[in-house]
């Protein structure tokens, strides 16, 4: 009998016979807040496949335009293709028009393009944080193939599920009983998410090693980095 | 007039049962194939194990053996899988060694290409690795990947670089980079190592390389005693050739194993 007929066992396949995967999940977890006249994104720095740490110090935030940032994870290959792309993208507009691109228009463009490749889509979660036109904070949420969400806060990434219900409750102050949400300041912000990345990476392993915190303020960006656990 | 006999109807078959028109004669230019599928290696054949590297105080160091296996068979055991691209970058790829051979040559046309232009900087190791990162990438996304993991040595701007790309296009600079087994029996080693030391030399490079790939020789059932090193420092490129690692081990300990008579 041959082994097409037996078929199914594990053991009895050809060892040489693997199969492609265009995608992979490398990982990484991302958390935007928006304040009155700041933005605060942060990712942490590990980058995985599987049960195997890549790198432990693989920022995934990237500065766009002085204003405006994107944290994007999920298969690393994609993620690459996406960054070099969109600054592409970006050059040839301050060329064009010799001035940079805003947050607004970023946005619209970010979306685009992940929708552009809707049938065959970049496996990449985004967030996009800014300044906009009127010096507030902005923070838009995307899935892979383009959809788009202006909102006050947002998490992505592996540990989405620890993070996001974290940040509902305590910024967004909801499924509570006369609460108020509080006002969203650098220091709460930052709080929150230096709490939000210690906890999620006591559950998951997809995320640790360390974060990177960028704030952007109208008169420009501080980067700040913070140890997490590494096992 | 009828719309429907304008635009409707087809027109009924010369002959039913002959022959297409023109189905005995081929004309010259006329596309016969267009039905025909193309298919992709989705797997690869002759195929190298780890490659381990790492960066030390002044330079990078890699190490690979010199096995082509076909699936389980040890096929040929002298295939060197590192070269020197310029003095400032160093190739070594596991996977489909015919995919490694065919890159090897792209990249040296390139580099030749290059050199006769007579403008273009020195490849480096940060260009290479660029590079590679993107025709893995278009590969992949044509579904016809070069099935390899790339380890790239070298300098960029003056300082040690060490990158990995993928058959799928994930790419990542480290400090200590393993592509198969290496990355799970290698990379422990040589962050242990560190953890340990802080700062390697030369030395404390070469000494952990050699460890690793012994590890990797006794436990790695694709690996072999044969390998090569390259090291790359400011002042070039080193490749030594034909070393062995089995002076260097013991396997005594194979008769105490009982079960297997």
């Amino acid at each position: 009998m041959s082994l097409a007929v037996m078929g199914g066992a594990d053991y009895m396949r050809d060892p040489r016979k693997h199969h492609f995967h265009p995608y992979a999940d490398n990982g990484g977890t991302s958390v935007a807040i928006a304040g009155d006249d700041f933005v605060m994104i942060a990712s942490d720095t590990r980058l995985t496949r599987g049960f195997n740490i890549l790198s432990r110090d693989q920022g995934k935030v990237l500065g766009l335009t002085p204003k405006t940032m994107m944290a994007s994870s999920g298969c690393w290959a994609d993620v690459l293709t996406l960054k070099k792309v969109l600054n592409a993208r970006l050059t040839m507009y301050s060329h064009e028009h010799h001035d940079v691109m805003s947050t607004t228009a970023v946005a619209q463009l970010l979306s685009t393009m992940l929708y552009w490749r809707r049938f065959f889509p970049y496996y990449v979660s985004n967030i996009l944080a800014g300044i906009d036109e009127e010096g507030k904070g902005v923070v838009y949420h995307y899935d892979p193939v383009g959809h788009m969400e202006k909102l006050a806060f947002s998490a992505t990434g592996a540990s989405v599920a620890q993070i996001q219900p974290l940040l509902d409750n305590q910024i967004g102050a909801l499924n509570m009983k006369d609460a108020t949400p509080p006002t969203i300041t650098k220091e709460l912000a930052r709080q929150l998410i230096h709490d939000a990345f210690v906890s999620a990476a006591e559950r998951d392993i997809n995320t640790g090693d360390g974060i990177l915190i960028h704030t952007i303020t109208k008169d420009g960006r501080t980067d700040e980095k913070v140890k997490l656990r590494r096992d | 007039m009828d719309v429907g006999r304008m635009f409707g109807e087809v027109a009924p078959p010369l002959w039913s049962g002959g022959p297409a028109p023109g189905g005995f004669y081929s004309f010259p230019g006329t596309n016969n194939k267009q039905h025909e599928t193309k298919t992709h290696t989705m797997y690869p054949s002759t195929s190298g194990t780890s490659v381990v590297g790492l960066v030390y105080d002044g330079g990078v160091m890699l190490g690979a053996d010199t096995l082509g296996s076909y699936g389980s068979l040890a096929r040929f055991r002298n295939v060197e899988r590192t070269f020197k691209v310029t003095d400032k970058a160093v190739l070594t790829c596991s996977g489909d060694i015919a995919d490694y051979q065919f890159i090897r040559e792209v990249i040296e046309q390139k580099v030749r290409d290059d050199e006769i232009s007579g403008f273009t900087p020195v490849l480096n190791a940060g260009a290479l690795h660029c590079w590679l990162t993107r025709v893995l990438y278009n590969r992949r996304s044509r579904f016809d990947p070069l099935w390899l993991e790339c380890v790239v040595a070298g300098f960029k701007d003056d300082k040690p670089f060490l990158g990995y790309v993928d058959k799928i296009g994930t790419a990542f600079e480290a400090q200590e980079v393993a592509s198969g087994f290496g990355m799970h029996m290698a990379i422990p080693m040589i962050r242990e190592a560190r953890e340990k030391k802080g700062n390697l030399t030369r030395d404390d490079a070469r000494k952990l390389l050699v460890d690793c790939l012994k590890v990797l020789y006794y436990r790695d059932c694709r690996a072999h005693f044969k390998y090569q090193v390259a090291d790359v420092t400011a002042e070039g490129v080193k490749i030594e050739n034909d070393l062995n690692l089995k002076p260097d081990t013991s396997w005594s300990i194979a008769n105490f194993v009982r079960g297997y008579e």
